[in-house]
């Protein structure tokens, strides 16, 4: 917003590109509004937009239980949980409009989902069946990328080729503080930089990559910082609270949409369970660590800010809880079903036409089938 | 009129840029400079900055953002200065720009030519004569075509463009310089199509890229000794053509693959393979490779002593059990 005035050259001043001193945040731990002077000139977002929020956090929390739930049951191969993410995961969504585009890693599935992905094809990928269970050209998101940061150049490149084509097409990429190391990373913020791309960066900062606490990761004052050397204009929000994300991602999309180049937002989180269902935490942090999170729950400060402003009413709060439940029992039911996989389909994407030794290879097969 | 190999795969991006404006041509120094090899020439000021352009030195980024641009309907021909500048790039070509058809159920697809000169013999240091093919060869969802004459530099470059998969094009330096009597626009024989470059019946080389015209020198030399040598250029290593290997040397019942890349593992060790369990029947001496050896590329001054030369081909072909011996 008022960060976005001014051309291209001004945009990359240093003092247009450098973030918040600390985390960009409308609403305290507990629910009450932030002191104006933390909300770094951002607006606030409109009560229907934040009402939405909510809702959806609901229903990806909800989503995220049933998933663990479902590793159990043998049913996901691995589930990455985003419990404790939810603002991030359903802000970065809200902020996009259908015809942009979102790159999401294996941790987003609860943002695949906010994007409007069947909930049976988000977890594909998961589950085993193929590797991207969704049409990523109808649903405008990405497979969710296993590598990390690699995805990022695609989303530079997916930006860029847009805006080359008159669309105002914004891509958003989903990146960890584990994915800041990797080099793809760099050259993607150096990529959208100096061709100007319409990317926002959301790196989710959930202080661990696996075991590997932030502080072996990066000794940089925040990952925020590491827009600015590329030109990137770069933010930090507090991404436990959702009317932050919704503030800042609203207003990165938009200067990234009127052509003013890449944003990085660095929104600072935390991984409340374990990598995946096959992680141990404990053998690499405190379970103090963790209740100190848990009482900055994004879903409970959004809720008790929503009901603080007498904006969200009991009816309200079960009807969302109920629609998440709803969801939850239909994800069940639907992955309860055993999956079609057909083998022989394995040899049909890997060219446009089968080479001749992939048609070997095809008969091979379904002949040991019988 | 006389075209280098340069010159073809310069017309060859000019005419299809000139035919499809999706098709861009980016990398580093590709624009003013026309490329290191000059093989972009004038394809900026002919086409503007927004059809070959320059970007940041960092391969990864440059086929990341490539593989972007193709998911927005771009058609992009990046290049790779060097071979073993190619490596930065390898995550992005294998886990993404060959996977990323399949993984979409045919959703995504990735138009892209990837053009990475590669090979040795024109005396250059470290890091720049590398035989990286086989890296490709051994990914599933790659296309890898190298030329070996001018005709087939402008023709197998258009077909990569046109592909609707993406094309690892391998460019033999040393050959760039290589001239031939040609009119472009050329078409030549189509993606996994090996081409005869001489006829033979006594035994069959078979070679590609770089090692052509060795083993079409090295054929000539055993001709002179008697030895009727037939020689196959591969031209597309993805996919292969099999039947007109195995038709070949099925009828000469003697085969050696030729190839500057270390041996062990190598694209040539897959043909040879293949050779013996098609032909197995035909053959009447193992199949031998003449390879490069197994250490890194040699500074330039040594790097003679390991290039298959026509020496070292006439010493296998000695050793193919003939009947009588052989003197080449």
């Amino acid at each position: 917003m008022i960060k976005s005035s001014g051309d291209l050259e001004t945009m990359r001043q240093p003092i247009h590109l450098l973030p918040s001193p600390s985390p960009v945040r409308f609403v305290d731990p507990e629910g009450r509004p932030a002191p104006l002077e933390e909300h770094g000139d951002y607006e606030a977002p409109p009560l229907a937009l934040a009402k939405q929020a909510y809702r959806q956090m609901v229903l990806g929390r909800r989503f995220d239980e049933e998933a663990t739930a479902l590793t159990r049951q043998g049913r996901l191969a691995v589930y990455p949980s985003s419990r404790g993410q939810e603002a991030c995961q359903v802000g970065g969504v809200l902020a996009l409009r259908p015809e942009d585009w979102l790159f999401p890693t294996y941790r987003d599935t609860m943002a695949v989902i906010t994007r409007g992905v069947d909930a049976v094809q988000a977890l594909g990928l998961l589950r085993g069946d193929w590797h991207c269970g969704y049409d990523p050209m109808t649903t405008r998101v990405a497979p969710q990328c296993t590598p990390l940061a690699t995805h990022a150049p695609h989303a530079a490149g997916l930006a860029y080729g847009a805006r080359r084509r008159g669309k105002d097409t914004v891509a958003m990429v989903f990146i960890g503080d584990g994915g800041t190391s990797e080099g793809d990373f760099h050259e993607a913020l150096n990529f959208a930089a100096v061709f100007a791309a319409p990317v926002v960066f959301v790196v989710q900062n959930n202080r661990y990559a696996i075991s590997v606490p932030l502080a072996r990761q990066s000794a940089a004052p925040a990952l925020a910082y590491k827009g600015v050397g590329y030109g990137v204009r770069s933010e930090q929000v507090d991404g436990n609270d959702a009317i932050a994300v919704l503030a800042v991602l609203a207003d990165a999309v938009a200067h990234a949409r009127s052509g003013h180049g890449p944003v990085l937002v660095e929104a600072h989180t935390y991984r409340i369970e374990a990598h995946t269902n096959a992680d141990d935490a404990g053998r690499y942090r405190d379970a103090s660590e963790v209740d100190a999170w848990l009482r900055r729950d994004p879903v409970a400060r959004l809720e008790a800010y929503l009901r603080g402003a007498d904006s969200l009413t009991d009816a309200e709060i079960d009807d969302a809880r109920r629609e998440a439940e709803d969801f939850a029992v239909r994800t069940r039911e639907r992955m309860a079903a055993e999956p079609v996989c057909e083998p022989s389909e394995l040899f049909e994407h890997v060219f446009a036409s089968p080479t001749r030794q992939l048609h070997t290879e095809r008969d091979r097969l379904l002949g040991e089938r019988g | 009129m006389a075209v280098s190999m340069v010159q073809a795969l310069n017309a060859a991006m000019r005419d299809a840029m000139a035919a499809d404006e999706s098709v861009l041509v980016f990398g580093e120094d590709v624009g003013a400079l026309g490329g290191v090899f000059r093989v972009t020439d004038g394809l900026t000021r002919d086409f503007g900055e927004d059809r070959c352009f320059d970007t940041p030195l960092a391969e990864s980024g440059i086929v990341g953002f490539a593989l972007g641009m193709a998911m927005e309907g771009f058609r992009p021909v990046v290049e790779m200065q060097f071979d073993a500048f190619a490596y930065p790039a390898f995550e992005q070509i294998a886990s993404h720009v060959a996977k990323m058809r399949n993984r979409t159920r045919g959703s995504v697809t990735v138009p892209m030519v990837i053009r990475i000169p590669y090979g040795g013999g024109i005396g250059g240091v470290e890091h720049h004569s590398d035989s990286s093919e086989s890296h490709y060869t051994h990914i599933p969802g790659l296309k890898v075509v190298t030329p070996a004459t001018v005709a087939d530099a402008y023709s197998l470059l258009r077909e990569a463009i046109d592909d609707p998969d993406p094309v690892v094009f391998m460019e033999p330096k040393k050959l760039y310089w290589s001239k031939a009597e040609v009119t472009l626009p050329v078409r030549t024989e189509r993606f996994g199509q090996a081409a005869l470059r001489r006829q033979g019946t006594d035994l069959t080389l078979l070679a590609y890229g770089p090692t052509v015209p060795v083993a079409l020198e090295a054929a000539e030399a055993a001709g002179e000794a008697g030895l009727d040598v037939e020689v196959l250029d591969l031209r597309s290593l993805v996919p292969l053509d099999d039947e007109t290997i195995a038709a070949s040397v099925r009828r000469t019942g003697r085969c050696v693959v030729v190839a500057e890349a270390t041996s062990y593992a190598g694209a040539a060790a897959e043909i040879a393979a293949r050779v013996q369990q098609e032909c197995f029947y035909s053959l009447d001496a193992p199949v031998l490779r003449v390879t490069g050896a197994g250490i890194p590329y040699p500074p330039p001054i040594l790097e003679d002593h390991y290039l298959p030369g026509v020496d070292r081909i006439l010493d296998a072909i000695a050793q193919l059990e003939w009947d009588e011996p052989v003197r080449l």
